[in-house]
């Protein structure tokens, strides 16, 4: 099924490293180390998207995920075991959950795989000028000029939907983890009695 | 012409497949909040997987732009759910999905 020359020894090697490590993020026993599995996972996600000719996506896997949001996590979690207890262990407490979930995702990939199946094999699809390249040539398929002319012309609505988002996303959290009293002199005792019940909490409300 | 995936399709399928589930499982079992967060970042990551490999079976880079437009959210998302897990959690002791009732309305 999956031919034994080294395009296909490559995505076995990936996809072992894939599921081994999706399996540790899930079952790790500190949040800590489940964001360990999530870099490992992440990088052996960016070489797949590298061989899928995906390369600017692939880049941008590395720079947004590893950089930006598993260092978000780290940031979290350090804030959070500063104060408080340490995380709970054990599973949930409604593992019965699961088997609905895994019952529809079970239908899901079996609906999936039927559909994949029926895809006539010449697939009809209308190639663009040069779709098909190898990857690193410019203008080839997945390279960064073809991604960048197609994000910037034909699919520019995506793109500005993506910085819309990214600006909500922003006030909402502004909102929900910031401090929502404006600085003012005249208020400075006041905020700081508040800071002061801020920090207690924080460090476990002991007294 | 279609492109040459490295291998056939439906592995990746396959593969997606399998890293969704993980990401279902962690969301339903475990009941620390950041390792939820953690496992619904797998599950955005699986569907983009998909993405890519049929923007590469059919060489049409629209997946691809759509994937990015996943990435953007992912991270919006991530953003807003530790704002919300900080704000939450900084005042309870324990940090157990199960016990919080505060954003139930």
């Amino acid at each position: 099924m999956i031919p034994l020359n080294p395009a296909g020894i490559g995505f076995l090697g990936m996809s072992l490293v894939l599921v081994l490590s999706a399996v540790w993020t899930v079952t790790g026993r500190k949040p800590v180390y489940s964001v360990i599995g999530l870099l490992v996972h992440f990088s052996a996600l960016a070489a797949m998207y590298i061989t899928l000719s995906a390369e600017f996506l692939g880049v941008v896997q590395i720079i947004v995920y590893s950089g930006a949001i598993l260092v978000l996590f780290l940031f979290v979690i350090a804030l959070l075991s500063s104060g408080v207890a340490p995380f709970s262990l054990g599973p949930n407490r409604m593992p019965w959950a699961t088997i609905p979930a895994a019952a529809l995702v079970f239908v899901t990939c079996i609906i999936t795989i039927v559909a994949v199946g029926r895809i006539p094999s010449g697939a009809p699809t209308t190639p663009i000028a040069n779709a098909v390249g190898v990857a690193g040539t410019a203008n080839a398929f997945g390279s960064v000029a073809d991604f960048g002319k197609a994000l910037f012309t034909v699919h520019l609505l995506p793109f500005e939907i993506t910085a819309f988002i990214l600006m909500v996303a922003v006030i909402g959290v502004i909102l929900l983890a910031g401090d929502q009293t404006p600085y003012m002199p005249s208020r400075r005792r006041e905020m700081q009695v508040r800071r002061d019940a801020r920090e207690a909490i924080l460090r476990g409300g002991e007294e | 012409m279609t492109g040459e995936l490295p291998v056939a399709i439906i592995n990746y399928v396959f593969l997606s497949s399998v890293i969704f589930f993980i990401g279902v499982a962690g969301v339903l079992l475990r009941r620390n909040p950041l390792i939820i967060l953690m496992s619904i970042e797998l599950m955005w990551n699986a569907a983009n997987l998909l993405f890519l490999s049929f923007a590469k079976a059919w060489a049409n880079n629209a997946g691809q732009i759509f994937a990015f437009l996943v990435i953007t959210v992912a991270a919006a998302e991530a953003a807003i759910g530790l704002a919300i897990v900080v704000t939450v959690f900084r005042a309870a002791k324990n940090v157990d999905v199960d016990d919080v009732r505060s954003l139930q309305g």
